[in-house]
């Protein structure tokens, strides 16, 4: 009926009784049951996710670390083996184009995570920007399934399907490793606010994965959880999601994330596609931000939205909600926005316009809820 | 999803009883609800508000989305439920019993569903 793309779970999904929901092309699942509860359980326990559809890209070559380094905003060739790092890859005017998880595999080799909605375009890009770099770009969107275990449970259970040793693994690490006898590249990366991790697999072995960790997970409080807790997860750790916070419109200055971009690179002449455009854009930053992405916490039951506008205690427009939800941890609705700098101190009172009502709300430094460690 | 025979249902998922002296009450129905997701606002008339059959009445917030509610009937509220309004969760684990929103007196109606018709429409595999 459809050509929706299939994840390797998908028989699991539909036999656990997920709702679907077409995400970027794929039949992903939204929620398996109440997304409330998948939440809690990630946040008190743990959640197991599907995530097949993050598009996968290897690079690979003597000259891999330089490719990348003059592809992306990030001094990527300095990353350690087995580490990984958050980046971005921009246009040449410096709007961004996604972001992005790169995890050194080898001294040559580069595991590339885009979002499903950008994976072609980011495929495209790189393969562009290889030209005259001694490396290869290779898809490898359907050479690996994609399975998390998020939630403070979660390196216990894991522990149970593995020999990896797991507290040597550190944040943003990556190991290949067996989990329930198969091999996999383990990662302990996430994108919820907790301690977590990342299993890349071959899609015949993610079923038997999944099965694994949902064994180990009883008494552990493992529940599966869907892409709408996923959101309202991220949301509340502040993280961005393209297509909201962040897009072609936006540099990584205007989204608050200028850090991402390294202009100490040593490679390339210090060299990297966007470079100018994003010295301009840093500069603009520093001297007179345009606008600020803030956190909003209102304390009505009514949710502003992405694309609602904020207003002045007077009522003039100052900016626009990008995310927004319910925040089951906190207990009342949340949103990012971009607001006006002379809007956007914590603690400033501002008003959201949901559906022609104006809303208060506050503002507050993100991220909204921060794990104890 | 078994939709009660003895309810009447319209295509924005909305359910009516039938009026026992002249009152119905009205609900979303489990499909609805269940596309939904866990309802966190729930706007409802006011008692004593005119409502007109076919037109928004409310509004229902879950964690994705904002769904206008519909009236399957013209007439006055005559009650609402406080309970709905106290605990939203109620819609999503009572659709058809604790989770009904409002009660109306009936002048008119829209074209109603039976349950059969109902089911046909939000399953049309069967």
């Amino acid at each position: 009926m459809s050509s929706l793309r299939l994840t390797a779970l998908d028989a699991l999904h539909r036999a656990l009784g997920a709702t679907m929901t077409d995400f970027a092309g794929w039949d992903m699942p939204l929620r398996y049951g109440s997304e409330r509860e998948e939440h809690l359980a990630v946040r008190t326990k743990a959640g197991l996710f599907d995530l097949s559809h993050m598009g996968e890209i290897t690079v690979t070559g003597p000259q891999a670390g330089e490719m990348l380094d003059h592809a992306l905003v990030g001094f990527v060739s300095a990353l350690g083996v087995l580490r990984a790092r958050y980046t971005m890859i921009c246009a040449e005017n410096g709007g961004i184009l996604d972001d992005l998880i790169v995890y050194r595999l080898r001294e040559d080799a580069f595991l590339v995570v885009a979002n499903a909605s950008n994976a072609q375009l980011v495929l495209d890009e790189l393969i562009a920007r290889a030209k005259g770099f001694d490396a290869v770009v290779t898809d490898d969107r359907d050479t690996y399934a994609l399975i998390a275990v998020q939630g403070p449970e979660s390196t216990a259970i894991l522990a149970k399907t593995t020999e990896a040793d797991l507290p040597g693994l550190k944040y943003y690490a990556i190991l290949p490793a067996q989990v329930a006898g198969r091999d996999v590249l383990l990662a302990r990366t996430g994108y919820t606010g907790e301690d977590g991790f990342e299993i890349f697999c071959n899609p015949g072995d993610a079923e038997a994965i999944w099965q694994a960790l949902t064994a180990a997970g009883e008494g552990h409080g493992l529940v599966p959880c869907g892409l709408s807790c996923r959101d309202t997860l991220r949301l509340e750790a502040g993280m961005p999601l393209y297509g909201h916070e962040l897009s072609t419109d936006l540099t990584p200055f205007d989204a608050g994330l200028g850090r991402v971009v390294r202009f100490d690179k040593t490679t390339n002449e210090g060299a990297f596609i966007g470079r100018k455009a994003l010295e301009k854009a840093a500069a603009e930053a520093e001297a007179h931000p345009p606008r600020v992405l803030v956190g909003l916490v209102s304390e009505g039951k009514r949710v502003p939205r992405a694309e609602y506008t904020v207003v002045s205690a007077d009522g003039a427009p100052i900016g626009r909600i990008t995310s927004g939800a319910p925040s089951p941890t906190l207990g009342k609705p949340i949103a990012i926005a971009y607001v006006d700098a002379a809007h956007a101190a914590p603690g400033t009172t501002v008003a959201v316009d949901v559906r022609g009502k104006h809303e208060p709300v506050q503002v507050v430094a993100l991220p909204f809820y921060k794990r104890a460690r | 999803m078994s939709n009660p025979q003895h309810l009447q249902y319209t295509k924005e998922h909305e359910w009516l009883t039938a009026a026992v002296d002249g009152v119905s009450t009205v609900g979303i129905t489990a499909h609805a609800a269940d596309a939904l997701g866990d309802i966190v606002y729930v706007q409802l008339p006011e008692v004593g508000e005119t409502v007109t059959a076919g037109e928004t009445c409310g509004e229902l917030e879950s964690t994705k989305s904002v769904s206008d509610l519909y009236s399957p009937v013209t007439g006055e509220v005559t009650e609402v439920n406080q309970d709905v309004l106290d605990d939203n969760a109620l819609v999503n684990s009572a659709p058809f019993e604790g989770g009904w929103l409002f009660k109306v007196r009936v002048e008119s109606t829209d074209e109603l569903l039976s349950a059969d018709e109902y089911d046909a429409l939000t399953n049309p595999q069967g």
